[in-house]
């Protein structure tokens, strides 16, 4: 059966049907099958280095060094890390217990869900595919991944080397667009894991509402960049750049906007103008290292927007339809109401909004959606406490941006209208499994278990409870002393 | 019967669109009013908290007799099976909340990477907002309270709708909560479906809801117009296996007593048996020997045994007997929605009372040859909610665990799995997603917010990852993402200690106990 063509919903329906066979059988439950896929995962990406940076060039004109960093390193860290840990992850983790059931086994089970579906993006094509499976995987389920069709060539490769690497009996990769993953919807899955927009999330919702099919949805947002007190000026800049000119603006944890005073603004335009130099040089258009916009519509949406804007362009501004190219912008004196503070920007335009206290820019903040991060850059850590504290967001990050994706160690995942669930490392395990709660009783004792039988009465009672109550935590936490 | 179901909740929903008798600005004013008090930052402090959590202590202890009344109301059920089944559960969890909220609270460190050596990285867990919690009729006070527990410890405000089928305890829920609870951030709205067709309408950050598949399908649909995650407490049928090897006597006398507690009307309840042929019998006979024990010779008067919620599900129960061979009980009484502990042999799988959750004290008995044919029946149906199998054999076990899929399990006992609070307690597939009891309902009424608390100093090492690309930037920066950091774990010797004294007091326990039965 041919993974590359568009499938009707019958073909849909029999590659969902193989995997559901596949899982059934049980293959990809022992650790020895999870580790060689994700090892073959891992050769994928070696044997295939220069393709997938052609892929990603084809589709967002993604610079190799991104390409590297964020679409191979970050994917490949994490196999390595689910590779070394699996083993721990799967192992049953024993709970305490109270008194009444001190000699029974309590433990917790990680299981696999089933088949799941794993919808990708296009702004990082493969990252966001391939992350989700590795949890996928690592977890014991059969994935069906439906990549972007935005970013063609790289769903192209996709479609080419996922069956030449993972076994086809229980990964396939299903291509097409709205339509298709319309009906591809229309069946049961036992996950579904979604990035992408807030509208689309709302329909993958009721698809999945009809199943009980539990999911994960990883959105986007406006992400606030909050700038107060006393800074490193020039770090800031450059940290701040990076994050927000990285593939072109579009990311999901990209800054989206600033806010800061007009002291600060001031102090910070020109470090901002010196950073982009340095990292595009004074023809940002002839940058190797500086991405595309992914389609003539969203390059359309963007300019729209910075016409509609009524701030100041202070940086940049420049655009070529040819090449989907935008400079790296920035546009003062933007107000509330602004076309750039209506929706998340998703491109290279950052507009800065001034604020007169740090007040104020928490209350802006927080009268709007939950965002996927948050950042906020102080050397005070005062204010940076301030803003953890009083504000709400999927992550935060203070002083950079974005890099707080790239700990395996941290949940990756939005709150909100930014999303639900998480993933990344042993999150990503934790997302595509059932915890199972398990308890062995012993046969003996069964003389306790009297105390809970009719016919009932009182001193029974009393029995019980003062054994369900004793806890083993230590002296301070034992009922009885 | 739950086709039944689901389009009686349809009709209901569409003819109040239609008529529209009731208000509907109560519901949002409810839901406006509680945000507003949650973001002015009242329920942040831990000491705020427990405030409350001491608050809703009082609140049972106080008024246990009126809890426990209501609930004879509603269900005939008496005071032990109370305590029993819902109060000990909800004041357990309250004193676990009550002790651990400071450490659940607290910042979680996690692994870093080289990058990160430097840098505070940890994930904090922080109130989600307003939350809705959908209670169900059968344990009107654990259902509502236990989940309220964990999200007024994770700090969250919450509006409580507690089942209208339970009406006595509705009404005194209502009419305690304010009492005790701080009115501008927990409330309860009562009422039937309209009222909650109309909840569901509203935002929440979070809605928790136990009940039957049918409703919770529609509870999702709901959710998503606005995004809200949602923890679902469903249900299924909960198969119990009973392996020819292993204490058949024992192994009834736990089922006897799971079953037929508040009549068959538990989630987790054994909802059918599976067994050999050549074991039926047996079986059949111990259960009759522990009726008897529990209920004496008539059920009817006995003070312990319970009645179905109303006429309604009494019908319905009822009905399920039809086809099937009555091995014991099967009396019934309509005027006291009385149904007498029954036991079934011979059921097939086709019968109308394999179909459903029974959700009564009817107990069918299904004959398989042996675990695999059990296993596959299993599995050919949704994973339930619970899944019980009793057996002396390892491997058995082992196979039965390894082979099937359900929330939760317990091995050669019943229910009891839900009574550890620190397994996490939920339902997967059809019988629900989300989990909760102890810390997990802490957890699940949290959002978990990554973060990364960085200095502006090592700007050298950034430099890395800067453009232009060269090659050197693009080593160094491949090399600074590794992640090499371990963390490491000792073993707590006060544990140990603990863990052998509470085995100590256990011996003790069951001393005294045989002393007891010996005076």
């Amino acid at each position: 059966m041919s993974n590359t063509g568009v499938l009707t919903m019958e073909s849909q329906k029999q590659v969902l049907e193989r995997l559901r066979g596949a899982f059934r059988s049980g293959v990809t439950l022992p650790v020895h099958f999870r580790l060689t896929q994700l090892e073959a995962m891992m050769s994928l990406f070696e044997d295939n280095e220069t393709q997938i940076i052609e892929a990603m060039h084809e589709d967002l004109a993604k610079p190799k060094f991104e390409a590297v960093l964020s679409e191979i390193e970050i994917v490949v860290n994490d196999i390595c890390y689910a590779i070394s840990n699996l083993q721990s992850w799967m192992q049953p983790t024993y709970v305490a217990t109270n008194l009444a059931t001190k000699l029974d086994d309590c433990f917790v089970r990680r299981e696999p869900l089933g088949v799941v579906l794993i919808i990708g993006a296009w702004n990082y094509p493969l990252h966001l595919i391939l992350l989700p499976l590795i949890g996928a995987i690592a977890a014991g389920n059969c994935a069906i991944l439906k990549p972007s069709e935005i970013s063609r060539a790289t769903e192209k490769l996709l479609a080419e080397l996922i069956p030449k690497y993972l076994s086809q009996e229980c990964y396939a990769v299903i291509r097409g667009g709205a339509e298709e993953t319309k009906t591809l919807l229309e069946n049961r899955f036992d996950h579904i894991f979604y990035t992408g927009s807030q509208s689309v999330a709302r329909c993958i919702l009721l698809a999945a509402a009809v199943h009980l099919t539990p999911v994960t949805l990883e959105l986007g947002g406006k992400c606030p960049c909050l700038i107060y007190g006393r800074l490193d000026m020039k770090a800031a800049a450059k940290r701040l750049v990076w994050a927000k000119f990285f593939n072109a603006g579009q990311s999901c944890v990209a800054p989206d906007y600033v806010l800061c005073t007009a002291e600060t603004r001031d102090a910070l335009l020109p470090f901002i103008k010196e950073t982009l130099e340095s990292f595009y040089g004074s023809d940002p258009q002839q940058s190797p290292d500086l991405g595309r916009i992914v389609t003539d519509r969203h390059w359309d949406r963007l300019l729209e927007l910075l016409k509609k804007s009524e701030g100041k362009i202070v940086i940049g501004g420049e655009s070529d339809k040819k090449t989907k190219y935008i400079a790296p912008t920035v546009v003062v004196d933007v107000m509330e109401s602004d076309a750039l503070m209506q929706e998340e920007i998703f491109g290279p335009i950052l507009p800065i909004l001034t604020i007169k206290s740090l007040d104020e820019a928490i209350y802006f903040v927080n009268e709007r959606e939950k965002p996927l991060a948050l950042y906020a850059f102080s050397d005070e850590s005062q204010v940076v406490n301030t803003v953890l504290e009083r504000t709400c967001s999927g992550g935060f990050c203070s002083n950079d941006g974005i890099v707080h994706m790239s700990l395996p160690g941290l949940p990756f995942g939005g709150v909100g209208a930014s999303g639900m669930g998480n993933y990344h490392g042993r999150w990503g395990f934790e997302t595509f499994s059932h915890k199972r709660g398990c308890m062995m009783r012993s046969w003996l004792l069964e003389r306790v278990n009297v105390l809970r039988y009719p016919p009932y009465n009182e001193s029974n009672l009393s029995w019980l409870r003062w054994a369900t109550t004793a806890k083993k935590k230590g002296w301070a936490g034992c009922s009885v002393m | 019967m739950m086709k039944g179901r689901v389009s009686k909740v349809f009709y209901l929903l569409h003819i109040n669109r239609k008529e529209k008798p009731h208000q509907t600005e109560m519901e949002k004013q409810v839901v406006d009013g509680l945000r507003e008090v949650f973001q002015s930052g009242r329920s942040r402090p831990l000491q705020y908290r427990k405030q409350q959590l001491g608050a809703l202590h009082r609140l049972i202890t106080e008024h246990q007799e009126d809890i426990e009344q209501a609930l004879k109301q509603d269900l005939n059920r008496n005071t032990y099976n109370t305590s029993l089944f819902e109060l000990i559960s909800i004041e357990n969890d309250i004193k676990l909340a009550e002790s651990e909220m400071a450490d659940w609270a607290a910042p979680r460190p996690v692994k870093k990477n080289l990058n990160s050596a430097l840098d505070d990285v940890y994930i904090k867990p922080e109130p989600l907002g307003v939350v809705l919690i959908i209670g169900t009729w059968n344990y009107p006070w654990a259902m509502i309270l236990q989940p309220l527990v964990g999200a007024i410890a994770a700090g969250n405000a919450a509006v409580l709708k507690p089942s209208e089928l339970s009406e006595h305890s509705a009404r005194l829920m209502k009419e305690l909560l304010p009492l005790y609870l701080d009115k501008e951030m927990y409330q309860v709205v009562t009422g039937g479906v309209p009222e909650t067709q109309e909840l569901l309408r509203q935002r929440f950050d979070h809605i928790f809801y136990t009940g039957s598949s049918a409703v919770g399908k529609l509870v999702m649909e709901a959710a998503a117009r606005h995004l809200t995650p949602v923890t679902l407490e469903l249900g299924g049928k909960s198969p119990c296996y009973v392996d020819k090897n292993c204490d058949i006597a024992v192994a009834c006398r736990r089922i006897t007593w799971g079953k037929f507690a508040n009549c068959g009307q538990t989630c987790i309840a054994p909802d059918y048996i599976l067994c050999e042929p050549s074991i039926q019998d047996r079986i059949v006979e111990e259960i009759q020997k522990t009726l008897l024990e529990f209920y004496q010779t008539d059920p009817k008067s006995s003070p312990d045994y319970c009645r179905i919620i109303n006429t309604r599900h009494f019908d319905r129960v009822l009905a399920l007997m039809n086809e099937c061979t009555i091995a014991l009980g099967g009396e019934s009484d309509r005027s006291q929605c009385y149904i007498a502990p029954t036991v079934l042999k011979d059921v097939l799988p086709h019968f109308k009372i394999m179909q459903e959750e029974i959700f009564g004290p009817l107990l069918p008995i299904v004959t398989v040859n042996g675990l695999s044919e059990a296993i596959q029946f299993i599995n050919a149906r949704e994973k339930p909610l619970a899944l019980y199998v009793f057996s002396s054999d390892k491997t058995v076990i082992k196979r039965m665990l390894a082979e099937t899929s359900s929330g939760g399990v317990t091995v050669n006992d019943v229910l009891m799995h839900y009574t550890v609070d620190t397994l996490p307690f939920g339902g997967v597939g059809n019988s629900g997603m989300g989990r909760y009891h102890g810390k997990h309902t802490f957890d699940q009424l949290s959002h978990h917010r990554a973060c990364l608390i960085k200095s502006f100093a090592m700007e050298g090492l950034n430099d890395a990852r800067y453009p232009p690309l060269t090659a050197a930037r693009l080593r160094k920066a491949k090399f600074f993402m590794q992640h090499r950091l371990c963390s490491c774990s000792g073993i707590c010797v006060w544990a140990v200690i603990a863990n052998l004294l509470a085995i100590g007091l256990l011996v003790a326990l069951i001393v005294v106990l045989n002393v007891n039965i010996l005076v």
